[in-house]
């Protein structure tokens, strides 16, 4: 039983930082049907800013705002430069731009850091454990649920709540109308990237800091799992990218801590498959929604 | 209309998607206070009228004025605040937003608060079905119901000129009764009305004046009731 919750509590946190990711790609996706693959990498721009803030003896709430900010002024330039201008072309081409700017991050950024695996200085957070009745809470677990619950419910109010977020929503249920509305849809898909990306950002540092380990490749796996997590949870929809997240956390953990450790992340893709032959839109996903 | 300038003017307007040349050369013109329509067949050119007026689609060479001012090369998120509003075909109102979402989307580019909540008001009177539904989601809506959102969205803008393309469109004989007389009811109260309508004696009905659209050019002109009269126009449009 302990050790249960012990697996479930390791990946609530796991999964909250997918959740985190998930969030930005299911908003880009929402608004111009793009799979952004570059997003995995601003996740590690994110993880190499805040590293940077660090070194300078940065804490983590500063460390986190500089790395969201220069990630989301990166993912407004990605946006600009590497797609508004291939997207109405085909969606073929803004995927494989998508694909060159994902390349192009990682290997600029071995070019220039080189691969080695960093790690953040001990200072930016003192590791402490607690037990409760047994189940082991770390520090980082609680820097990471308190981060994303903070983070979710801003982007929740954002969403749900402002006049910035009713115009995103109108524009990914339907671009021309909301133009008819006087909605600028470019500066609303800008704004989606602003928001999004530094959602990746601060998911770069959660897991920079939670595995204790900073590198050019690192936005990949997480890039893919939370893909996977937001096509779990029905692609477009931020509750469900959130849930998939939190459940493929779980599940992992689930699966690592009960013997399968080498299989972790093959079952995060059999998951994947799973979901997509029997319910392809997704757990929270609404199909194809009929326009009379 | 005597000397004063129209509101809106169009001037051998030419589109072009693609290959396809879906206008070639309209001239058109909509008085202050005015009930224009257009009418002709499918695939005509009514909606890439009213979509290159609202900026929605660029034209290839021609001019259109509104208030005496070029708005041609003005982007579509502009054109709203010059004071036109479109009611879309096909209504397009957004399905994931709630009807009260979808009328503050209306008043996107308004910040009059005061002004703002005052016409919120006026527009669930005039449609006291879309105010039993207010927090329900738009897609769950009836097409009656949805094309008074779309229509009741547009007024949110506070429009000068309103563009109705094919209200009528699917929906049962008494409910287009309604919408044309809310169409009418608008007209009176001070809007500028064009509009589209496949349902040409209708829309011949309340028009002061009506063009008569085919293949991208205007065939016929002038005031509705002459137009309902001729020969053409009754084979055409009006079923002999
Ligand atoms: N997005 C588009 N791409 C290519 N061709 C288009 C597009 N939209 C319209 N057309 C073409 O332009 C012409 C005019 O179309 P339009 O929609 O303006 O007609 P319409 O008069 O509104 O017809 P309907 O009564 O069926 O709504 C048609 O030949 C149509 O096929
Ligand atoms: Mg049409």
């Amino acid at each position: 039983m302990q050790d249960l919750l012990q697996q479930l509590l390791n990946g609530l946190s796991q999964g909250s930082i997918y959740a985190l990711i998930a969030v930005g790609y299911t908003m880009i996706y929402g608004i111009i049907q793009l799979i952004n693959f570059a997003h995995g990498d601003v996740i590690m721009v994110g993880a190499y800013v805040a590293l940077g803030a660090a070194l300078m003896g940065f804490g983590f709430i500063p460390s986190l705002l500089m790395a969201m900010i220069a990630c989301a002024i990166l993912g407004v330039v990605i946006e600009r430069v590497a797609y508004r201008k291939v997207r109405p072309v085909s969606r073929l081409a803004a995927l494989t731009s998508a694909i060159g700017v994902s390349l192009f991050l990682e290997y600029i950024m071995m070019y220039f850091l080189g691969a080695d695996i960093r790690t953040y200085p001990p200072g930016i957070l003192v590791g402490r454990t607690y037990s409760l009745g047994g189940v082991l809470i770390t520090n980082k677990d609680l820097l990471v649920l308190g981060t994303t619950l903070v983070l979710v419910v801003i982007l929740q109010y954002i969403i749900f709540r402002t006049r910035t977020g009713k115009a995103m929503r109108a524009v990914s249920y339907d671009g021309q109308a909301a133009q008819l509305m006087g909605v600028n849809v470019n500066n609303t898909v800008a704004i989606t990237f602003f928001i999004g990306s530094a959602m990746a950002a601060a998911a770069g540092i959660l897991y920079g800091i939670y595995f204790n380990s900073v590198q050019p490749l690192m936005g990949l796996m997480p890039g893919l799992k939370a893909f996977i997590a937001a096509v779990l949870g029905g692609i477009g929809s931020i509750p469900g990218a959130m849930l998939g997240g939190i459940l493929l956390g779980m599940t992992e953990s689930l699966v690592a801590g009960f013997g399968g450790s080498m299989y972790r992340d093959a079952v995060a893709f059999i998951i994947l498959i799973l979901i997509l032959l029997i319910k392809p839109t997704g757990l929270l996903g609404k199909g194809v929604q009929e326009k009379v | 209309m005597g000397g004063v300038a129209p509101l809106l003017q169009l001037d051998d307007l030419h589109v072009h998607y693609g290959a396809i040349w879906a206008l070639k050369g309209i001239n058109l013109t909509v008085g202050e206070g005015e009930i224009v329509s257009l009418i002709g067949a499918n695939g005509a050119g009514k909606s890439t009228t009213l979509r290159a007026i609202s900026g929605v689609v660029t034209a290839s060479s021609g001019r259109i004025c509104f208030h005496e001012e070029d708005i041609t090369k003005v982007p579509a998120h502009d054109i709203v605040k010059k004071g036109i509003a479109q009611v879309p075909e096909g209504r397009r109102v957004f399905a994931n937003l709630s009807v009260l979402e979808n009328l503050e989307m209306g008043a996107y580019i308004r910040r009059d608060t005061k002004g703002i909540k005052q016409d919120l008001e006026d527009v669930l009177d005039r449609f006291p079905r879309l105010r039993e539904r207010i927090g329900q989601v738009a897609g769950t809506l009836s097409g009656g119901e949805q094309q008074m959102l779309a229509i009741g969205r547009a007024l949110m803008t506070r429009p000068k000129l309103m563009l109705l393309d094919e209200p009528s469109m699917g929906l049962a004989p008494l409910l287009v009764k309604e919408i044309f007389s809310i169409i009418e009811e608008i007209n009176r109260e001070g809007t500028t009305i064009l509009l589209v309508e496949q349902n040409a004696r209708m829309a011949l009905q309340i028009a002061d004046r009506a063009y008569v659209l085919e293949t991208g050019r205007i065939v016929l002109d002038g005031p509705a009731k002459e137009l309902a009269r001729q020969e053409e126009v009754k084979k055409a449009y009006l079923g002999g």
